[in-house]
């Protein structure tokens, strides 16, 4: 029952994220200032497109449409939860007509979602095991270094890092290519290696400044379950160093950094989000930001809703795989 | 300063520099670094001008104060608002319990997921760069109050049974007066922590949309600042002091706040450990 | 079976050296009872920590020795003392903590619990083979079998205290140190611990040591009984003798503070608390509680008389009546 409850509370959480989201997304363009939908149509006319008058008008209804303004209030808002629960159809990219939305946010999506996967997972991964370290072992000068270190990345903001990391490896020794270009077929060998390449200094900057997190608050954890009654305990049932470590430290200490990661996953994305921008890397990021230069609003709508979707249900997997790792959520 | 822990003695020295760098100076500055071509470009560095020109003639120094004070301002604005907010709101929870408790919570849970980043960019293309500092802030206020209501609300729960509440409350004392006078008190460290911690977050996520041009580029943030410069290729021109400054300044004023807020909380856990011995 | 001469151990902390335990003498003999009684701070805990040779900085050993006899397989018994002892930790000397505390690990199944508590010297090896051994034990105590596949939520604070004492019998071992047994658990459910404890002392006929500020525990169930007070042995005898005709004035205090059925006076409680240890007060330290304190109590330190057969205190009212 226990483990059922769980679910639907996450469950509900989801959509409600999802529907929070998706509605200040509805409502900021209605309470802006300025019609949307004249601005979008002064800049693209001050980019220097010509249109006919009837062209305009076309231009205006699209837009009209796109910004989902047709209709009452109450209708506008259906039909957008109804967009972005159902049909997910976001109509054609304005900037590069006729293609579909959809199809360029299919693009982009998997660039985006393994840059995050792989950068997240090792900076996870390494911050945990040398924050436990650090916390276990908190005597040692080595522990205490590395402390320093993190102190010193964690607060770094991802682009600051990502502009470090251009000014060192691109500019000043060019380790790293300057534009992002992937060669040869998809998925060839040649294709993977240059895309690894290119990917190289994106996932860095992220994996640096997670890392810095991860130690410290691993840590911080390690030392207090170092305190713990079980902890001692297991010093008198004589289990060695390692032992106490693997099993007690880390085992409990790991279940508040999946939570944590969770509620993480919003903060990191936004991050990559500029990240990707600044190295041009083909994800979702740098296709917002293209779409918001070029006043691609069905464009710039998608990636927005699926930016949200996909913050969402990464967090939504993370804590219905928390229960793998806490038994008093699995079973009571 | 006795009896500071030396993070939070560090922390103090870095802030103190800051607040004189955009709280203070800016009133002795005798032009509005935000006017194009007032000096000559791409100075280095010299007595004159500290350190050096930009590549649209702006003294970087000036334009680096001036960009310190919007970038504080913003940071201790959404700090004070999202604090007092997720306080209150984390308190009510606890201690309320219940429905509030299920609303409130249910909502800073939405809110911690929900990633602010794209809303506020499609908020800025929406008024192309004339987003005001003071619209962003209100954004960024709404997206970090439930970090701080988590918070309070977990010691809410755990002082809701501690004895003095008890005493509070069966002496007669009303719920808001046990708020005031027996919990305000007690949490003060922790929601200073966090005031410093969120003051380091909101600077973090607007410069972050500056740095892609999409804050108010009639003002001048540290983000804004490094926009300009990406834009006008400081980078492949190698003006690295135009560049530099902001990027330095963030780092620096980052890793300084960040000492005060860890500073903060274990200069409290320390006197609780000290307390309770 | 286990002797302790003169043994002086210290906490050397930032504020001060804590004399935690201070010049005990006492002996641990085979299959009995024996209880160790005193307030909180007194040293209890700290002297079972050294009776089980867990003795990690800041605590150690300053002075005095002790030892313990331990029959290797042929049956020759050999002296081992400390660093030695903690060897045969389980099988030959086992520790059971309270169990309110959370000393089970919240996230492992309570049947890979016991591992750890395997030395490495015994002949039980591999996972399976414990797990099949703590099962058959369980069955023995009449414990649910069900008990070994959950988790320590899953359990009431009487069965984890009932857990905590099959992992420390599992093994046989010849000495049981029990720390406060039954503190905070509920009358009905104290009552069961302390009759499992018993029963298996009498079943192994080895000896159980238990540490309890509760008199009426060391009542119900010690043969032998070892009062501290402020790191020193004040009290020690057989709990019959201490029980009837107690002799130090802080025994007779702890004895007093018992409620009793029928008796509806109101219970005199105990006034004042032990000294600290850094700084311990000259001459006996108990002088500054004490209803019938005399004037060298101050400066002069009693020493330890025996006053009846294996009935021994330490205090200046005795003084000049050894036997």
């Amino acid at each position: 029952m226990q483990f059922a409850k769980f679910v639907v509370t996450r469950v509900i959480a989801y959509v409600l994220v999802i529907w929070i989201g998706i509605s200040v997304v509805f409502f900021v363009p209605r309470f802006m200032p300025s019609d949307p939908v004249e601005s979008m149509l002064g800049r693209i006319m001050s980019s220097g497109a010509y249109m006919a008058a009837d062209q305009v008008e076309a231009m205006r209804a699209t837009l009209t449409q796109a910004f989902g303004l047709e209709g009452t209030l109450p209708e506008q808002y259906f039909g957008f939860l109804h967009r972005t629960f159902l049909t997910r159809d976001f109509g054609p990219s304005l900037s590069m007509f006729p293609t579909p939305v959809n199809e360029l946010i299919g693009r982009a999506l998997p660039w985006t979602l393994s840059l995050l996967l792989c950068s997240t997972i090792i900076s996870w991964i390494l911050g945990n095991a040398i924050g436990l370290l650090a916390g276990y072992k908190s005597r040692w000068i080595s522990s205490r270094t590395l402390e320093v270190i993190a102190i010193f990345v964690y607060p770094i903001p991802y682009y600051i890092t990502a502009l470090i990391l251009i000014i060192l490896f691109i500019h000043i020794n060019p380790i790293f290519p300057l534009f992002f270009s992937v060669r040869g077929e998809p998925f060839s060998a040649q294709f993977i290696s240059s895309a690894i390449y290119n990917s190289v200094l994106p996932a860095l900057s992220i994996v640096i400044v997670g890392f810095g997190w991860w130690v410290l608050s691993m840590k911080a954890l390690s030392l207090s379950i170092s305190e713990e009654d079980y902890v001692y305990f297991a010093k008198l049932k004589g289990a060695g160093e390692g032992r106490i470590m693997t099993a007690y430290v880390l085992r409990n200490a790991i279940l508040p950094q999946v939570t944590v990661l969770a509620l993480q996953i919003g903060a990191i994305f936004n991050g990559a989000l500029i990240t990707e921008i600044l190295f041009s890397y083909p994800g979702l990021g740098t296709m917002t930001y293209n779409a918001v230069l070029q006043a691609d609003y069905n464009l710039l709508m998608g990636t927005i809703t699926i930016s949200i979707i996909a913050v969402a249900t990464s967090t939504l997997i993370i804590d219905l795989l928390y229960p793998l790792f806490d038994p008093r959520i699995r079973q009571k | 300063m006795r009896g500071l822990n030396s993070r939070l003695k560090i922390g103090l020295v870095i802030l103190a520099v800051f607040i004189c760098l955009g709280g203070i100076l800016p009133f002795f500055s005798t032009e509005d670094p935000r006017d194009w071509i007032r000096h000559p470009r791409n100075l280095p560095p010299s007595a004159e001008h500290l350190l050096g020109t930009t590549n649209l003639g702006q003294d970087t120094f000036w334009l680096l104060s001036y960009a310190t004070q919007n970038s504080l301002f913003i940071g201790l604005f959404v700090a004070f608002f999202a604090t007092l907010i997720g306080v209150f709101a984390g308190l009510a929870a606890g201690f309320l319990g219940g429905i509030p408790d299920r609303v409130i919570t249910l909502l800073a849970d939405v809110f911690i997921v929900v990633p602010v980043l794209p809303i506020l960019i499609l908020m800025s293309s929406l008024l192309q760069g004339r987003a005001s500092l003071l619209l962003i802030s209100i954004i960024l206020i709404f997206f970090n109050w439930p970090w701080p209501a988590r918070q309070m609300r977990s010691i809410a729960l755990s002082m809701r049974e501690r004895q003095f509440v008890n005493t509070a409350r069966f002496s007669g004392s009303g719920t808001f007066t046990i708020l005031a006078e027996e919990i305000v008190p007690h949490i003060f460290s922790w929601a200073m922590a966090n005031f410093v911690n969120t003051v380091l977050v909101a600077i973090a996520t607007e410069s972050g949309l500056a740095v892609i041009g999409l804050s108010s580029l009639e003002e001048a943030t540290l983000g804004t600042m490094i926009y300009w410069a990406l834009q006008h290729q400081a980078l492949l021109g190698q003006r690295w002091w135009w560049i530099g400054s902001p990027v330095v300044a963030i780092i620096v004023l980052f890793i300084g706040l960040f000492l005060i807020s860890t500073g903060i909380s274990s200069l409290s856990a320390e006197r609780r450990g000290h307390g309770d011995a | 079976m286990l002797r302790l001469r003169n043994l002086k151990c210290y906490y050397d902390t930032p504020r001060g050296v804590v004399q935690a335990v201070d010049g005990v003498s006492f002996e641990i003999r085979p299959n009995e009872v024996l209880g160790i009684a005193g307030e909180s701070g007194c040293g209890k805990s700290t002297l079972l920590k050294v009776l089980y040779d867990y003795i990690q900085p800041p605590l150690q050993i300053v002075s005095g020795s002790y030892e313990a006899d331990f029959p290797d397989d042929n049956g020759k018994v050999n002296t081992i003392g400390p660093g030695e002892i903690r060897e045969h930790w389980w099988d030959f000397i086992s520790y059971i903590p309270q169990g309110s505390m959370s000393v089970l690990n919240p996230v492992i199944r309570i049947e890979n619990q016991f591992f750890d508590a395997v030395p490495k010297s015994h002949s039980l090896k591999g996972k399976r083979e414990i797990r099949e051994r703590v099962a058959a034990y369980l069955k023995e105590l009449e414990l649910p079998v069900e008990v070994l596949k959950s988790y320590p939520h899953q359990l009431s604070g009487g069965m984890k205290q009932r857990v905590l004492v099959a992992l420390g019998t599992f093994l046989h071992p010849q000495i049981v140190l029990a720390d406060e047994p039954t503190t905070a658990l509920d009358v009905v459910v104290q009552k069961g611990i302390l009759l499992m404890l018993t029963a298996l002392q009498r079943q192994m006929e080895n000896t159980l040591v238990v540490v309890s500020h509760d008199m009426g525990v060391h009542y119900q169930i010690t043969n032998r009984l070892a009062i501290m007070y402020a790191g020193k042995l004040v009290e020690y005898g057989p709990t019959e003798a201490i029980f009837n005709n107690p002799l130090h004035p802080y025994t007779q205090m702890l004895i007093q503070a018992l409620p009793r059925v029928g008796d509806q006076t109101q219970r005199m409680g105990i006034s004042g608390r032990p000294p600290n240890l850094i700084e311990p007060p000259a001459g006996c330290r108990f002088a500054a509680r004490c209803p019938k304190v005399m004037e060298h109590c101050a400066h002069q330190e009693p020493a330890l008389t025996q006053i009846e057969p294996d009935h021994y205190v330490s205090c200046h009212l005795y003084q000049g009546q050894a036997s």
